[in-house]
């Protein structure tokens, strides 16, 4: 049986060849990335260490992303269900809009410490390579976001943002055209460019070094968040839901990691991946759906296969949860029963919207609306003193054209 | 493993005073029996044959392999076809060495034991797993050797020099030099000249390893690079079936009359 340790930070628990529980995460890579890995962990050891680089990462997440994100009560939502409390801590304030910002903040960071002058990245919902051209403009760098040719037309208002901010939109054509591909082929570009540019994986994906930095960097929510609830509650509560969407785990990874030392029966951690449409078998859900372990993207984990080991395609409305990977970190809490793991349809997650949005200003992402779906299933079945605290960690800005097409078609 | 194949023909390419060619081709590409037919003909001049497990998230191949990949997948093949054109090959080409080549998930799913069983049943002669990179290949390299089947290592420009020590300290009878910082099939960005030179920086750490190189070799550059102990062509392969199949000619003799023509060039 596989075990959590206690007071270490769950990124960290790992063993030399970098597996998680001895079989997640791990570096399946090709021999040409091994010196820049190495590279990076080792910079990423000592920066994570030094002072001055921590109290850096602090001032640019103070002034630049914007923390801490405020953390409100849906009263309205919580009287129309008549169960728990539900609370959203608003991460979509961040800088940008989405929890990406911090990773990307301090990628940008570390490429500059190496003295690298170019920054790739991938991204799906194109939050990632957002915050990605933002940080590269901030520190001046030069950047290339990797994005699959459907998901580059579904975000279109990201896509903008990127180009506005000076980054390159790189669009991959292979495989479903969507995140998988976009990883790989930022992966690709790496191994022939790793001399000078520095690559920023855009979740707690791929080889074991990408899992920790993301982690490091999303950790800041649950901080925020410990310290919000303690002023809100005084202590902390007796019953409490942590409910976050699950595409790679960055978000979930960094609203749950100063909780998971916590009793199960206190804490729960709820993680929602993307079933997809309700009629389609393509479900971006390795996690709840159970399927084996598998090697991507440089990384053992939960992966959606086939018996020969190919990798196959998944449906989302939602493209940063369109993904046939998850976290090793997620694998790990899963098997050890630490965190559970469910999935939302699309029309689960687009009926979330419309309930959140009439009840409650806010306006969260087709990611973060599978983790309402979730919260608003299971509200009315709790007591009045259990308290549900959602990750809205997305603004549905960018899903404004699917929104509109969507909610136009229920309401003919 | 001085009597493996793999080694009978580095010495003797190197009794004739030549590199061996080597080749590789996507096993289903662009159908089973098509695979196969090209591998055999292919091998009256190709010295050793490369043959690719087909993989739908290759992270270290470019355009020309991936379309091969896609290709042969299309068509349905199977890991056991794989194994299938292996033995098939073997029966009218018993001394003409093997090398399958493909992801660590492929044999992963197929389970190790099991997998390197079937390696040894078919008579593969060696193994190159892209993403399995040392240290972390130990373990399934000494497996391997003990079923008489080669591990191949990769080594690369960013290989550090003690990584280089014990990678070569860890090979068997052929080492995999990757010419540049590249995924396949892109151009040649290094001039030859210091390619040689760094390969024989690696070659001199132990002189009796047969070491290849590979990744951006075609008819242009091959005979350039003619002083390694072997050369992979791969894209260039892979590119002239593609380029058949679109003017829909025939893919046997148009790959074949490519090989014939490498070879030519390195004799
Ligand atoms: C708003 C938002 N939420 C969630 C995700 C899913 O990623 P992760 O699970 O790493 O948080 C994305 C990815 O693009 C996103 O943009």
């Amino acid at each position: 049986m596989i075990k959590l340790k206690k007071n270490i930070p769950l990124i960290d628990q790992h063993n030399k060849l970098g597996f998680w529980g001895g079989k997640f995460g791990g570096s399946f890579i090709p021999e040409t990335l091994k010196k820049p890995i190495e590279d990076l962990t080792k910079e990423f050891q000592k920066l994570r260490k030094d002072k001055k680089f921590v109290k850096k990462r602090d001032f640019y997440f103070k002034n630049y992303v914007g923390s801490p994100t405020s953390l409100v009560k849906l009263k309205n939502l919580s009287k129309h269900l008549k169960g728990a409390q539900i609370w959203a801590k608003v991460v979509s304030e961040a800088n940008g809009g989405a929890h990406k910002i911090y990773n990307a903040t301090v990628h940008a960071l570390i490429c500059k410490a190496m003295g690298k002058k170019y920054i790739v990245g991938d991204t799906g919902a194109g939050y990632a390579g957002k915050m990605l051209s933002m940080a590269a403009k901030k520190f001046d760098l030069k950047c290339k976001i990797f994005m699959g040719a459907k998901d580059i037309k579904r975000q279109k208002p990201n896509c903008d943002a990127m180009r506005k901010n000076g980054a390159e939109i790189v669009p991959v054509y292979s495989g479903s055209q969507t995140l998988v591909d976009a990883v790989s082929e930022c992966m690709r570009y790496w191994v022939s460019n790793c001399d000078n540019t520095h690559m920023c994986v855009g979740s707690t994906v791929g080889p074991n070094i990408f899992v920790k930095i993301c982690g490091w960097s999303t950790a800041q929510i649950s901080r925020e968040l410990k310290s919000q609830i303690r002023k809100e509650f005084k202590k902390i509560p007796k019953r409490i839901k942590l409910i976050n969407c699950v595409g790679g785990g960055s978000s979930a990874y960094g609203f749950w990691s100063e909780f998971i030392d916590y009793d199960k029966k206190q804490i729960e951690l709820i993680g929602v991946e993307a079933d997809g449409p309700k009629k389609s078998k393509l479900h971006a859900a390795p996690l709840s759906r159970n399927s084996k372990i598998g090697i991507l993207h440089g990384a053992a984990s939960y992966v959606c296969q086939n018996n020969e080991g190919q990798i196959k395609e998944t449906e989302s409305i939602s493209a940063g949860l369109d993904y046939p990977g998850v976290s090793p970190i997620h694998c790990f809490l899963k098997d050890t029963k630490r965190a559970r793991y469910t999935n939302a349809t699309d029309e689960e997650a687009l009926n979330a919207y419309k309930i959140v949005t009439k009840f409650e200003k806010l306006n969260p992402s087709l990611e973060p609306c599978h983790a309402f779906a979730e919260a608003i299933k299971i509200a009315p079945k709790l007591s009045r003193d259990t308290i549900i605290i959602v990750n809205s960690c997305g603004d549905a800005k960018k899903d404004r054209d699917i929104l509109k097409q969507r909610l136009e078609k229920d309401n003919d | 493993m001085t009597n493996s194949l793999i080694w009978q023909s580095f010495k003797k390419t190197r009794n004739e005073n030549r590199p061996a060619l080597l080749t590789y081709t996507v096993a289903g590409d662009n159908t089973k029996k098509k695979s196969l037919e090209i591998l055999k003909s292919i091998s009256n001049h190709a010295d050793i044959c490369e043959l690719g497990f087909p993989h739908n998230t290759p992270i270290a191949d470019g355009g020309q392999i991936q379309t091969s990949a896609y290709r042969a997948i299309k068509n349905g093949i199977k890991i056991k076809n794989v194994f299938s054109i292996v033995s098939q090959f073997k029966k009218t080409k018993k001394n003409k060495p093997i090398i399958l080549m493909g992801y660590y998930n492929i044999v992963y799913q197929y389970g190790e034991n099991k997998f390197i069983q079937k390696c040894k049943k078919t008579k593969v002669d060696g193994l190159i797993i892209v993403d399995l990179p040392h240290p972390e290949n130990k373990l399934f390299a000494s497996k391997c050797k003990k079923k008489g089947i080669n591990f191949i290592q990769l080594v690369s420009p960013t290989t550090s020099n003690n990584r280089l020590k014990q990678i070569i300290k860890d090979s068997h009878d052929m080492i995999y030099y990757i010419s540049m910082l590249s995924i396949t099939g892109q151009k040649l960005k290094v001039s030859p000249k210091n390619i040689i030179r760094r390969y024989n920086k690696i070659k001199a750490l132990d002189k009796s390893k047969n070491i290849v190189i590979g990744f951006g070799i075609t008819e242009k550059t091959i005979k350039s690079l003619k002083k390694a102990d072997g050369l992979v062509v791969g894209s260039a392969i892979c590119k002239e079936i593609t380029k058949s199949i679109i003017k829909r000619q025939n893919i046997v003799t148009n790959v074949t009359n490519i090989v014939r023509r490498l070879k030519n060039k390195i004799k």
